[in-house]
């Protein structure tokens, strides 16, 4: 397969970038999209010139370090799989393909296609976890009974990997999907309740600080997200941040 | 407006909940409307009652034209705010793939209403204000029948008016089954919520433009 890249270049945070044309081939339909940069790379490297820069780590679709806007898309074409899940079959021979770092104020370039995403680091930091002593006697989890479909849907909730395609993929660079699914994660729990109120106020707080946008329901988030979190998230931090307001 | 409600979640509350008054008040609208291609009569009464009565008029539409105006001023506000939110655009953006195009151009479907309201006040609302708080004109229970046909005599207004409609239609598809989703409804529910709220986004603009043409053919 004979592909023509137009990969966004640069050089530091501070540079300005600009998109590249780059000619590849013999590309395989088995290869994975990063995999394919691989070998783009090499290229790069016994050329003498400088690498593309990207984030990957588990290449299995668990870490979410991989990102990309593939042909507008975050985590290209597919539906519910990272870009390190995204096969070359699903392009054909001759393409032109653009790939562009995830983009919102609150997710700085750092090179080339590597992004900033501690601001998310920073909303979990605000109040995504609960305050139990770990010091040996924590009590066993399931010796407090919960509900089959609270657990399913805090579940659901907890698989977020906070890869930031649900800002890339808005029109608002909005963060509400990633935030509502970790203030989720512990509101549909017991364990959750006892800082439920400061958790959604806190967290809600840091993401307008970070810069996202603001959610206006498209659902593209939704259709984006390699782990398929629901909307249904995005209504229950309203909720439970309305009932927090009220509280104080 | 926008310092006045500083959190995100309270922005797409405030604007859902002045979305869902905005729908309330469209229907009472029709319903009015609607009499007048059936009964002028009962089209003046009712015209008359809005017009005359002190509830409605010192309260109900102050009320109104405030839930108008925030509407309009925090759109723009967030579409400002969200525009920042992503200072260097995409070269390729498929937005095409993951969200309908009403639900990504509110702001432009709003900016048809916005000059639609210009129009319509122009129309109605203005001349009603000078007819009865500049001049202190006498009331006359039945001038509004004659004067609502009149408005839609031209064929351009009249076109303008069913355009603009088409607009409401695009704005409602999206906005109000988004303001289930904005004030934490989303459940069971919401399936039937969401399906009466696209049958209303249709029917109601689309019955505006049945009164205008009907309007129309009857002068």
């Amino acid at each position: 397969m004979n592909l023509t890249l137009k990969i966004w270049r640069q050089s530091d945070a501070n540079s300005k970038g600009k998109l590249v044309d780059y000619k590849i081939s013999g590309i395989e339909g088995d290869m994975s999209f990063l995999e394919m940069l691989d070998v783009l790379n090499e290229d790069l490297i016994n050329k003498g010139e400088e690498p593309v820069v990207f984030d990957h780590d588990c290449r299995e679709g668990i870490c979410g370090a991989c990102s990309l806007q593939i042909n507008g898309e975050p985590h290209g074409p597919d539906r519910l799989i990272t870009t390190c899940q995204l096969h070359m079959r699903k392009f054909n021979d001759g393409d032109t393909i653009y790939i562009e770092p995830f983009r919102a104020k609150a997710f700085p370039v750092v090179k080339d296609l590597m992004v900033d995403r501690s601001s998310f680091e920073r909303i979990q930091q605000a109040g995504g976890y609960i305050s139990v002593n770990t010091s040996g006697n924590t009590q066993d989890a399931n010796a407090i009974p919960i509900r089959k479909e609270d657990a399913d849907e805090a579940m659901d909730a907890a698989t977020c990997i906070g890869c930031g395609a649900c800002v890339a993929a808005c029109k608002n660079a909005s963060a509400m999907l990633f935030t509502s699914a970790k203030v989720s994660q512990f509101a549909l729990l017991p364990q959750g309740q006892v800082e439920a109120t400061e958790r959604v106020l806190a967290m809600v707080n840091q993401m307008d600080e970070e810069g996202f946008g603001n959610c206006t329901n498209t659902g593209a988030c939704e259709i984006e997200c390699p782990k398929g979190i629901s909307l249904e998230n995005i209504a229950r931090m309203n909720r439970e941040y309305l009932k927090a307001s009220m509280k104080g | 407006m926008g310092g006045l409600i500083k959190s995100s979640i309270a922005r797409k509350v405030a604007m859902a909940l002045s979305g869902l008054f905005l729908v309330f008040f469209l229907l009472q609208h029709f319903t009015i409307n609607f009499t007048s291609i059936f009964s002028a009569d009962t089209f003046n009464e009712l015209s008359h009652f809005m017009g005359t009565n002190p509830l409605v008029q010192f309260v109900l539409q102050p009320v109104l034209i405030f839930g108008v105006v925030f509407h309009f001023v925090m759109g723009f506000v967030l579409e400002i705010k969200n525009k920042n939110a992503r200072a260097i655009k995409y070269a390729k953006y498929n937005g095409g793939a993951n969200a309908s195009w009403m639900s990504r151009n509110m702001i432009y479907s709003g900016l048809v209403i916005l000059a639609f309201l210009g129009l319509h006040f122009y129309d109605f609302w203005v001349p009603e204000i000078v007819h009865k708080y500049v001049e202190f004109a006498p009331e006359d229970p039945t001038r509004y029948y004659s004067e609502l046909l009149h408005k839609f005599e031209s064929p351009i207004r009249t076109g303008l008016y069913a355009l603009s409609f088409v607009f409401l239609a695009l704005h409602l598809w999206h906005g109000f089954a988004s303001s289930f989703q904005s004030v934490g409804f989303n459940n069971k529910y919401s399936i039937a919520a969401t399906k009466f709220a696209k049958a209303f986004a249709i029917v109601i603009p689309v019955g505006f433009i049945i009164i205008a043409i009907v309007l129309h053919f009857t002068h």
